[in-house]
């Protein structure tokens, strides 16, 4: 499946800081065919640093989408059965506007310049697209992780515009852990002399942060498990200790190589902006609890997290899940057993498949039935 | 589809391979809100989404079953039923269902109590300990009593609260509840007379 990312373009956006963003473009990529009366589309949500390409073959790198896995004839989304789209987020370096984009005011980088954007920042603009497309309501929104709070903030946001809500892996609100890790990712961008105070030049940039960033990122992805299985303490190409501070052992090599690989597709502009967005996320902000975050939702709900996540985890989801439950709401929520960490929702997708599968099969009954 | 109409008398058809999801499928309304404690797979509210069209939730602690449950279009929740409706508001569901879990549960009577809670009715199915088999069982041989009821060996049992027909509607009376239906039943016929000798299972629609 060869796909193609598209463009939307809107003439304004307004932010939860107060500024207006003007104009707005969006990339975007869709997978399946709407049908005739609108009713099949999924809303699938990007983790922090991926973007619109979230399955198929990209015609120009040739790269498989992100969920490559879960989207696909036959798949978990099935585009057989379901109109599947997935947008960069506001924001981010992948086609939608952000502090890589060009301010119309200056006619140079927005860097710093940018405003401050928020999830709910975010799942506005997706809205925009979805009304562009002329989509009443979703079948449903779903993603793992930063897609996991998109996902909530969709059915308390736009209750009447979404039937179903799919947040896996994911948090209602960033834990001083999750804010702790974030903080490190940004020192390290901004302690690089390259950042220039955001000012830096598109090919140069503050690479070693950056790097760093992602490597400590890497860290908070896998598991203790998932890294004593695929590591160890195995040296790299070598039999003995160097005695330096060359490489010695293979986590080390996957680290630098998954840090320089990033440098080559992200921007640390965005890195800063977007773990902003995702600190700042709390559901329940400006509510009197979580449970009354949730009083206007009409959704049902399918939360799923991992054993073994310990960046976002159980605990995180099972709160929303009682949250939901002491409003009555119809809530699904299973905690499936894997050892790779917060990576599962990406990697180990086979059990995630049969639930979410029938989830979905069970909410487009419903809504034939004219019941949601 | 399975045939979902049950003769009245003293034959029980099963639904699913057992008799007391026959009997239950008959006592739930059709259109009503279910929650189905210890659901395992599902399969009775998949059961009765299909048939009675019932808004069917459940919980169960077994990871594997509330995936397979959710799978078949279940909103199940993976849980503890003895910590679990602590969540829900009160009279959340027309319906609560338990059953042959009560004898599993750590804390029988605050499961009921909030069964009812949460629930117009509970609806109760369990094993009789007082079956002749098993009053027979226990005084022959002198040890636990196994029965094809209670098949387990005393150490590797999950059943730890055990109970009779009677022993329930002692309970249900001290507690100030009401018994709306009681069917008694052994292999598939009910029972008419001498309820807590001759029943294997009871089936008790109850309410507050």
């Amino acid at each position: 499946m060869i796909v193609e990312t598209l463009e939307a373009h809107f003439d304004s956006l307004a932010l939860d800081c107060g500024e207006v963003i003007a104009p707005v473009r969006v990339a975007y990529e869709t997978y399946g065919e709407l049908n005739a009366a609108k009713s099949n589309a999924i809303l699938i949500l990007h983790a922090f640093t991926g973007d619109a390409h979230a399955a198929g073959i990209c015609p120009e790198t040739g790269k498989p989408g992100w969920w490559e896995s879960m989207i696909g004839p036959g798949k978990a989304f099935d585009t057989n059965e379901y109109f599947v789209i997935c947008s960069n987020v506001l924001g981010g370096c992948s086609g939608t506007t952000g502090p890589s984009s060009i301010n119309p005011e200056t006619g140079k980088l927005y860097a710093m310049e940018f405003p401050l954007i928020t999830i709910k920042d975010m799942v506005r603009l997706q809205k925009m697209l979805i009304d562009s497309m002329g989509i009443e309501k979703l079948l449903a929104v779903s993603g793992g992780s930063m897609g996991a709070m998109q996902a909530l903030e969709w059915a308390v946001d736009y209750p009447e515009a979404v039937a179903a809500s799919i947040p896996i892996a994911g948090t209602w609100r960033h834990s001083a852990q999750q804010i702790a890790f974030n903080e490190v990712g940004r020192q390290s961008i901004m302690a690089d002399p390259e950042w220039n105070g955001g000012y830096y030049d598109e090919e140069k940039g503050p690479g070693r942060g950056l790097a760093v960033a992602r490597m400590i990122g890497h860290i908070t992805y896998m598991s203790d498990e998932s890294m004593r299985e695929k590591f160890g303490r195995r040296l790299r190409e070598k039999e003995k200790f160097g005695f330096d501070f060359e490489i010695d052992f293979e986590v080390e090599s996957y680290l630098r190589y998954r840090g320089k690989q990033f440098i080559g597709r992200f921007d640390a502009n965005s890195y800063l902006y977007i773990t902003k967005a995702l600190d700042y996320f709390d559901i329940s902000n400006g509510k009197a609890s979580l449970a009354a975050a949730f009083e206007h939702t009409t959704a049902r709900f399918l939360l799923i997290s991992f054993t073994s996540d310990w960046l976002y985890p159980s605990y995180q989801s099972q709160e929303i899940v009682s949250a939901l439950r002491s409003r009555n709401r119809d809530v699904a929520y299973v905690e499936l057993a894997s050892n790779y960490g917060h990576d599962a929702f990406l990697v180990d997708v086979g059990e995630q498949t049969e639930v979410v599968k029938g989830f979905l099969a069970s909410t487009l009954k419903a809504i034939s039935k004219g019941k949601s | 589809m399975i045939e979902t109409e049950l003769k009245r008398g003293p034959f029980v058809r099963e639904l699913l391979g057992r008799s007391d999801y026959a009997i239950i499928s008959e006592l739930v309304a059709p259109g009503s809100r279910v929650l189905d404690l210890g659901c395992g797979d599902g399969a009775l509210l998949a059961w009765l989404r299909e048939n009675k069209d019932v808004d069917a939730r459940g919980i169960e602690i077994d990871g594997a079953k509330v995936r397979r449950a959710i799978a078949s279009g279940v909103s199940a929740y993976q849980g503890d039923i003895d910590k679990g409706l602590a969540d829900y508001p009160g009279k959340a569901f027309d319906y609560v269902i338990l059953s042959q879990t009560l004898q599993e549960t750590h804390h029988p009577l605050k499961v009921l109590r909030e069964m009812l809670r949460v629930g117009h009715h509970a609806v109760v199915a369990f094993p009789n300990f007082g079956h002749w088999q098993v009053r027979l069982a226990h005084l022959w041989t002198g040890r636990a009593p196994r029965t094809h009821l209670f098949p387990h060996r005393w150490y590797d049992s999950p059943n730890i609260h055990f109970l009779t027909v009677k022993d329930f509607e002692e309970l249900v009376a001290q507690e100030g509840w009401k018994v709306e239906t009681r069917i008694c039943l052994a292999s598939s016929h009910t029972i008419a007379a001498f309820h807590n000798f001759f029943s294997e299972m009871a089936v008790f629609l109850v309410k507050p």
